[in-house]
């Protein structure tokens, strides 16, 4: 069985992150990047599926720039048998993301995708859903518990009525959020062992995919920050402010 | 332009949330001379199809294939619909149905998607949208290039929409079962019995964090707190994952989005995570024992004090009121 999965190369949003002042970009020279989050959590599961089952090869997937070997070094390290950097030095919306991960998944013929729900930089929980739609693939989004059997899933999802469990075919495409695992830090003989793991490039222009932008950024903007408020002393003195009329436990009538 | 808003709504009543984002719809159509309709999928549907007529046109499609929201079949039947009525964009609130739902949709008409809208601008080349990114930290004016354009839009940056004088009309579409086939079978949902009011619904919420130590405090405390307050109960990301708290408590950039009149914060030390989800409260008041902690900066009435001690004491005064 093979796994691909996509990992993106964010800014640590951790750090405080603000928009330049002319609008035209975030600023995120000085901040340093890490593996999406969430793209940790699905290579995490992909190569625990992988220690379980025995006969699983784990692909991991970087679409960008140069800054890209370093992020997918590590996911070599953290366990993924071998890496694909597709090499786009535009900056990319979702849609073409999937797009040329679709190219990818046709290359690599994956049975299972398992990528993260979101990537902390946009926040736009788009890319899996739109690639399981072009594949034609069922999909299981923010999955907190992944069983494969034969060529079966069963998955849990986090929904805002509770867990939900589904039951879906192979090929799939599965997105991971938080609590389906914690993802390991790649130990010392992991990263020595990643050195020599294959780390394929592939031009972007080398795949059937013509970029044809959806979204377009006309400007960013850094939120306003609230205005810090006054410090109570004693319970009696915030119940007081809160039941101030035009306070929210002011009682009316 | 026309436009359509997914309903969503659990067999029976429609999500306060779909309200919020036919207010959106309204407004688009207003700026740009066009028309709004609801589209309600379900199985047995027509008591939330009538429901949702008293806001707007209803456009209805029934089937036992739609009993449970699947992702393929939904995504499937928008559209379907989306094509045959020549709509020009699609909008549903921001929730775990839309955020399965909406993009598988989106990517079988073009791709032109826009997120968690919370404005939007009519201006002359176009719609203009502001999406928060960076867990809120910035805000982002999108344009989408393509037709149909679709978004999801936060429930809490519109006010509800109200029901007009007389009721629209509701027509339903028949659709091949083909086009409704589900590769995903639905076995179960795991759902906590719940008497409070979601934490989006809700004008006063009460959330714990990791200062609460296990479910029975959690609910002593917090619960009760946003009982004799009238409010929800939510939660921190470490709660959850801790297993005090149930998943749909979350408040965060991953868990729900909410802007209440008030928000109270019991132990939660004020991750950018968690802000990302409550800082657009009206008030924000925070209890957190340690007098440094950044939940200080975002709050309007800040107390430092241990919550075993103060919440018992809130709760006393506000009984006995
Ligand atoms: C990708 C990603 C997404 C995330 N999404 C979310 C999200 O959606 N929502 C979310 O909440 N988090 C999210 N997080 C986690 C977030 O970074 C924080 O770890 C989390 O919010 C911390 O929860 P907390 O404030 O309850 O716990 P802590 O940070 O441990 O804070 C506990 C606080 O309680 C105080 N305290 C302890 N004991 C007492 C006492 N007896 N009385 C009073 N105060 C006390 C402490 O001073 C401290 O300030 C996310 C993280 C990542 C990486």
């Amino acid at each position: 069985m093979k796994i691909l999965v996509p990992t993106k190369r964010v800014p640590d949003t951790d750090q405080k992150i603000v928009a330049s002042d002319d609008g035209s970009r975030v600023n995120v020279e000085h901040i340093p990047f890490i593996i999406n989050p969430f793209d940790a959590i699905a290579l995490e599961e992909a190569v625990r599926i992988g220690e379980q089952r025995g006969d699983v090869e784990v692909v991991a997937v970087g679409i960008g720039g140069e800054g890209y070997e370093q992020p997918l070094r590590t996911a070599l390290a953290m366990g993924a048998q071998r890496a694909v950097h597709v090499r786009c030095d535009e900056s990319l919306d979702p849609w073409n993301v999937a797009r040329l991960l679709q190219a990818v998944v046709l290359r690599e013929t994956p049975q299972l995708v398992i990528m993260g729900k979101q990537a902390v930089d946009d926040d736009a929980n788009q890319t899996g859903q739109f690639l399981a739609a072009l594949l034609g693939w069922p999909q299981a989004t923010f999955a907190s518990r992944v069983v494969v059997e034969g060529d079966r899933l069963t998955v849990d999802r986090e929904t805002d009525h509770g867990i939900e469990t589904v039951r879906l075919p192979l090929p799939a495409v599965v997105t991971a959020d938080l609590r389906l695992n914690e993802p390991r830090y790649a130990s010392m003989a992991g990263i020595m062992k990643a050195r020599k793991k294959p780390l394929d490039v592939i031009a972007v222009g080398d795949l059937p995919v013509a970029i044809e932008p959806r979204l377009r950024v006309i400007s960013y903007r850094s939120a306003e920050s609230r205005k810090r408020g006054e410090r109570v002393k004693s319970v009696d003195e915030l119940l007081d402010r809160l039941t101030q009329p035009g306070a929210a436990l002011h009682k009316r009538g | 332009m026309k436009v359509l808003v997914i309903a969503e709504h659990d067999g029976k009543s429609l999500r306060a949330a779909s309200l919020s984002c036919l207010t959106f719809a309204q407004q688009v159509a207003q700026a740009t001379e066009g028309t709004v309709s609801w589209l309600v999928l379900g199985s047995q549907a027509t008591g939330v199809a009538a429901e949702a007529a008293k806001f707007a046109p209803v456009l209805l499609v029934e089937s036992s294939r739609l009993a449970r929201p699947m992702a393929d079949s939904c995504a499937a039947a928008i559209a379907n619909v989306a094509k045959n009525h020549n709509v020009n964009l699609i909008a549903a609130a921001s929730t775990s149905f839309s955020k399965d739902v909406l993009p598988r949709a989106a990517a079988l008409l073009g791709g032109a998607m826009a997120s968690d809208i919370v404005r939007h601008e009519v201006t002359a080349e176009g719609l203009l949208f502001d999406s928060p990114q960076y867990a809120g930290a910035v805000t982002a004016t999108v344009q989408l290039l393509g037709s149909p354009q679709v978004v999801s839009v936060r429930s809490s940056a519109y006010p509800a929409a109200t029901p007009a004088a007389a009721p629209f009309g509701i027509e339903a579409i028949a659709m091949e079962d083909a086009t409704l086939a589900s590769r995903c079978e639905f076995v179960e949902l795991k759902t906590k019995q719940n008497s409070r009011p979601d934490v989006t619904e809700a004008r006063i919420v009460v959330s714990g964090g990791r200062a609460l130590r296990n479910s029975a405090d959690f609910e002593g405390l917090v619960g009760k707190l946003a009982d004799v307050m009238g409010g929800a109960a939510g939660s921190s990301r470490a709660l959850v994952d801790a297993g005090i708290a149930p998943n749909e408590l979350q408040v965060g950039q991953t868990g729900k989005i909410v802007a209440p009149e008030l928000y109270v914060a019991l132990g939660i030390s004020g991750a950018v995570q968690h802000l990302a989800g409550m800082k657009n409260s009206r008030t924000i008041v925070a209890i957190n024992s340690d007098p440094d902690a950044p939940i200080f900066d975002v709050a309007d009435l800040g107390l430092v004090g241990d919550v075993y001690e103060v919440v018992p004491q809130l709760i006393e005064r506000l009984q006995s009121r």
